[in-house]
C-alpha cells in the first residue's frame, strides 16, 4: 500500500468521523430530555403525600429562567435558589432560560420529542395536548396542605384548568382575568374622565368615537383578528355579553346568539360607521400593546400584564395606563400559566419540583410575593395579577402588596372594584379560534359584511370541526 | 485536448486482466471497492445526513398520516387522518388559495424576471450595477423584506396607497380586502425573490450565440419577433425547467402570507395548504392530520412532476 493511498484512507476516515460524529451527538441529545434522575433511583419515596426530604438527593431540571435581559428577574431567581437549598440543600435545579417562556410551535415539538424539563411551564390551556401527548404525571397525591400550604386558597376555577378526571397536573405560576385596557394620557385628551372607563359596549363606542376624533392617526378602539387571536377575543367579548362558545359537552357551536351577534356588529360599527377603529387589520399580538404604547390607540380588551410588556418593552409609563372591567360584566375569560411535571419523572423530582414551586409562586412573602425585594429590585408592585388565592392569603396578598406597591394602584381600581366571574377557554379552544377568525377579520375589513351570514357560516364550520374531533 | 484519467482505472471501466485483456472477477471487485473506498467514505457522511434529516423524517411523516396519538398511545387509524383534512372546511380553501397563488407567482414572478434579464442582456452601460441591484433583495433576510412591505401596504401610513393617492389614483386597502389580500402577496414574494431568476435568465440568454440575432435582424426581425423566435426557443430548456422549479416551490408557500397577514388573511383569504399543516401540527398538536395534509401536498406535487417530465420527454 503505497503513502498516498495510506494518507487517502486516513483522510477519509477522519471526514467520515467528522460527519458521524455530529450526527450521533445530535441524536442522543434529542432522545433525552429529562435530566437528573440517575442519582434518586435508590432513594424511591413510599408516600407520595409526605414532603420531600431535606437529606434527598436530587436533581430536576426547569425552565422559565428570567433571560439575561431581565437582569433583575434572573437575579431574583438565583437568590431563591440559593435560599431554597438552604432548606433543600440536596437539590440541584437545572434551569433553562427561556422568553417567552412559551412558544406554542415550539413547546407542541418538545412535547412530541419527549424534551421538555422535568418541571415545564405551560399555559392553562395546554393540559389537553400535553396529555394526549403523555407527557405530564399525575401530581395528584403529592398535593396537600403539608406540601402546598396555601392550596385550600387557590381559586377552585383556576384549579379546574389543571385537573383533568378527578386527577391535578399541574400547579398555577400566575393567572389574569380579561378586562378593558385604555390610554389614560388619550382619555384625558378626548375630555373623557379617565377613572371611569366605559363598562358597557355602547359606552365604548361613544368614547372611542372621541378618541379617534383626536386625529393623527389615533384611534378609539382595537382589536385582534389574525393567528386564531380574532377568535380568542371573539370569545372574551362574547362571555361579557353572558353568551358561550359551545354547548355543556363541548360537541356544537353555540355562539350564534344575539349576544355573538352583538359583537361582530359592535366591531364592524366602530369600524365602518364610527370610523374609530384603523383600516390596517389582520392585527395579532403584540400590535395593538404597541400601538398603545405609542400613543395612537385609545381602548383594547386585554389582560393586567400587558401592562408590564407595554412598560417595560416598549418604554410606556405606567400612569398612562388604566384598566376596567371586561365589557358587559357577565364573564371574563380566564387565563394564566402553571408548571407541570414530566411525566416518567421519579417520586423525588416530583417532590422536589412541588417544593421549588410551592416556595418560588405560592408562598406569601418568599418568591414571586416578596414584595419588598421586587419593590427594591425596581420592579412593578401593585399589578392586579396574579389573583387566583382567595381567602386568608388573597388578604395576605393584597396587605403585602399594597405595602410595596410602585405603579399607580388607582389606575387599576375600576378593573378589581368589579367583581366579573372567571370564564375559561372552551376545550379545543385553537381549532374553534381559527375558524372565528374569519367573521371577526370580515367585519372588519368587508364594509358589506352579513353579520348574520358570517355567524351562521361559522356555526356551520365550527360544528364541522367539533364532528372531526369526535 | 489531453485526455483526462482516473489514477487506477482503466478508461474501458473493466480490469485488466494478468494476460492485459479485460475480465469480470469477484476479486476485481473487491478490488474496485477498495479502491474507492474514499469516495464511499465521503459518500457514507451524505448517507447518514439525507437518512437522518430526510428519508427518515419522510418515512415517518407517510407512517404518522396513518396514526393517532391520544393520551400519549399512539394508534394505527387507517384513513381517519384523510378524513378529517377532507372534511375541514379550511381544506379546500386552502387549496383554492394555494392554486391562486401559484397561477399569480407564475403570471408575476415567472414573466417579469424573464423580461427584466431581456431587458439587461440587451444593455450596454451600467448592466453589472444593474445585476446587483435586482440581485439586492435576494440577500435581504425574508423577514425583513416582508415587513418592509407590511409597511408599504399600510392602508393609512403605507407607502403604496401615499404615491396612488400622490397620483390622485383610488387607493387600495391591499392586504385588508379577500379581493386584494393574495395579489399583495404575491407582489411581495416576487419582489423578495426575481433577482435569482433573473440572472438564471440572464446567463442563459449569454448563451445564445450573437450571429441568430444578426441572421434575424438580417430577415427584418424586430425587437418583439428577436425575443418570440430566437430567445425564447434558444432558452427553452432552461426555461422549463424554472417552470416546473417555480411551480413546486410557490405551491409550498408559507412564510410571506405567514408574516404579511398572519397566515389566514381577510376571511381565511391567504391559507395556504402549507400554513394549514403547520396550523394542524402546532396549533391543533394534531400530527396526524398534519401528516396526511402533507403526504397529499407531496402527491399532488409529485403527480405534477410525473406529468411534466412525460410531457417535456415528448416534446422533445
Amino acid at each position: 500500500m503505497n503513502r498516498n493511498r495510506l494518507l487517502r484512507r486516513a483522510v477519509t476516515a477522519l471526514a467520515v468521523a467528522g460527519l458521524v460524529l455530529p450526527v450521533a451527538a445530535c441524536s442522543s441529545s434529542g432522545s433525552g430530555g429529562g435530566s437528573g434522575s440517575g442519582d434518586t433511583g435508590a432513594s424511591k419515596s413510599a408516600d407520595a403525600a409526605t414532603p420531600l426530604d431535606p437529606k434527598t438527593k436530587v436533581t430536576i431540571s426547569i425552565d422559565c429562567q428570567p433571560p439575561t435581559t431581565k437582569t433583575a428577574e434572573r437575579k431574583e431567581w438565583a437568590e431563591d435558589i440559593a435560599e431554597f437549598n438552604k432548606i433543600y440543600p440536596n437539590v440541584t435545579i437545572n434551569s433553562k432560560d427561556a422568553s417567552p417562556c412559551e412558544e406554542p410551535p415550539k413547546f407542541t415539538a418538545q412535547l412530541q420529542g419527549k424534551t421538555q424539563t422535568d418541571v415545564f411551564y405551560s399555559y392553562f390551556t395546554d393540559l389537553q395536548q400535553v396529555l394526549d401527548a403523555g407527557g405530564a404525571a399525575d401530581i395528584t397525591a403529592y398535593v396537600n396542605e403539608k406540601t402546598v400550604p396555601a392550596f385550600k386558597d387557590i381559586d377552585p376555577s383556576v384549579l379546574a384548568t389543571l385537573t383533568d378526571g378527578g386527577k391535578l397536573y399541574g400547579l398555577p405560576k400566575s393567572n389574569y382575568k380579561m378586562g378593558l385596557l385604555y390610554s389614560r394620557s388619550l382619555f384625558k385628551k378626548a375630555g373623557l374622565d379617565p377613572d371611569k372607563p366605559p363598562t358597557t359596549w355602547d359606552e365604548i363606542r361613544a368614547d372611542a368615537k372621541k378618541i379617534a376624533a383626536l386625529g393623527g392617526g389615533v384611534n378609539g378602539y382595537g382589536d385582534y383578528s389574525a393567528t386564531n387571536q380574532g377568535g380568542w377575543h371573539f370569545t372574551a367579548e362574547l362571555y361579557g355579553l353572558g353568551g358561550t362558545m359551545v354547548n355543556e359537552d363541548g360537541s356544537k357551536a353555540a355562539f350564534n346568539t344575539a349576544e355573538g351577534k352583538q359583537v361582530l356588529q359592535n366591531l364592524y360599527d366602530m369600524r365602518w360607521t364610527d370610523k374609530s377603529m384603523s383600516a390596517a387589520q389582520g392585527l395579532k399580538w403584540p400590535d395593538l400593546m404597541t400601538q398603545m404604547a405609542a400613543g395612537k390607540l385609545g381602548m383594547y380588551i386585554g389582560a393586567p400584564d400587558d401592562i408590564t410588556y407595554m412598560v417595560q418593552t416598549l418604554k410606556g409609563d405606567y400612569q398612562d395606563y388604566g384598566m376596567g372591567p371586561m365589557p358587559g360584566g357577565k364573564a371574563a375569560l380566564l387565563g394564566g400559566d402553571d408548571y407541570m411535571f414530566k411525566a416518567g419523572s421519579t417520586p423525588d423530582q416530583i417532590k422536589a419540583g412541588i417544593a421549588w414551586i410551592n416556595f418560588k409562586y405560592l408562598t406569601m412573602g418568599k418568591g414571586q410575593f416578596n414584595y419588598s425585594r421586587t419593590k427594591a429590585d425596581g420592579l412593578p408592585v401593585g399589578l392586579p395579577e396574579p389573583f387566583f388565592f382567595t381567602g386568608d392569603s388573597l388578604a395576605k396578598d393584597n396587605q403585602l402588596k399594597a405595602a410595596s406597591a410602585t405603579v399607580p394602584v388607582a389606575n387599576y381600581a375600576p378593573y378589581l372594584s368589579v367583581q366579573v366571574p372567571g370564564k375559561t377557554e372552551p376545550a379545543n379552544a385553537q381549532q374553534i379560534y381559527k375558524v372565528m377568525d374569519n367573521p371577526v377579520s370580515a367585519v372588519l375589513t368587508d364594509q358589506h359584511a352579513n353579520v348574520d351570514k358570517l355567524l351562521s357560516d361559522a356555526e356551520t364550520q365550527v360544528n364541522q370541526v367539533l364532528a372531526n374531533l369526535q | 485536448m489531453a485526455a483526462i484519467t482516473v489514477p487506477g482505472k482503466a478508461a474501458h471501466g473493466l480490469d485488466p486482466g494478468e494476460d492485459g485483456t479485460p475480465r469480470r472477477s469477484r476479486r476485481g471487485l473487491a478490488q474496485k471497492v477498495r479502491r474507492n473506498l474514499s469516495a464511499y467514505g465521503f459518500l457514507l457522511g451524505a448517507l447518514l445526513c439525507f437518512g437522518f434529516f430526510t428519508w427518515y423524517p419522510m418515512v415517518r411523516e407517510v407512517i404518522m398520516s396513518f396514526q393517532k396519538t391520544k393520551r400519549g398511545t399512539t394508534t394505527w387509524v387507517g384513513m381517519e387522518n384523510l378524513q378529517r383534512i377532507f372534511n375541514d372546511p379550511a381544506f379546500w380553501q386552502a387549496w383554492r388559495n394555494t392554486l391562486l397563488y401559484t397561477g399569480l407567482a407564475l403570471l408575476l414572478g415567472f414573466a417579469v424576471p424573464f423580461v427584466v434579464a431581456v431587458v439587461l442582456n440587451e444593455l450596454r452601460h451600467a448592466r453589472a450595477y444593474l445585476r446587483v441591484l435586482v440581485y439586492l433583495p435576494v440577500m435581504m433576510p425574508p423577514v425583513a423584506s416582508v415587513l418592509l412591505f407590511k409597511y408599504f401596504y399600510d392602508p393609512d401610513f403605507g407607502l403604496f396607497n401615499h404615491i396612488l393617492a400622490f397620483l390622485h389614483l383610488p387607493t387600495s386597502a391591499w392586504l385588508n380586502s379577500t379581493s386584494t389580500a393574495m395579489l399583495s402577496v404575491v407582489i411581495a414574494s416576487t419582489w423578495m425573490n426575481m433577482g435569482g431568476a433573473t440572472l438564471v435568465y440572464l446567463a442563459a440568454l449569454q448563451t445564445i450565440p450573437g450571429e441568430l440575432y444578426e441572421a434575424a435582424e438580417l430577415d427584418g426581425a424586430g425587437l418583439l419577433r428577436k425575443i418570440w423566435h430566437v430567445t425564447i426557443p434558444q432558452t427553452r430548456l432552461i426555461l422549463s425547467l424554472l417552470l416546473l422549479l417555480q411551480i413546486v416551490a410557490t405551491m409550498q408557500v408559507f412564510v410571506e402570507p405567514f408574516l404579511l397577514t398572519g397566515g389566514n388573511g381577510p376571511q381565511g383569504s391567504t391559507t395556504t395548504v402549507v400554513y394549514l399543516v403547520y396550523q394542524y401540527a402546532f396549533n391543533f398538536n394534531n400530527y396526524g392530520s398534519a401528516s396526511a395534509l402533507g403526504l397529499v401536498m407531496l402527491l399532488v406535487l409529485a403527480g405534477f412532476s410525473a406529468v411534466y417530465v412525460r410531457l417535456s420527454r415528448e416534446t422533445d
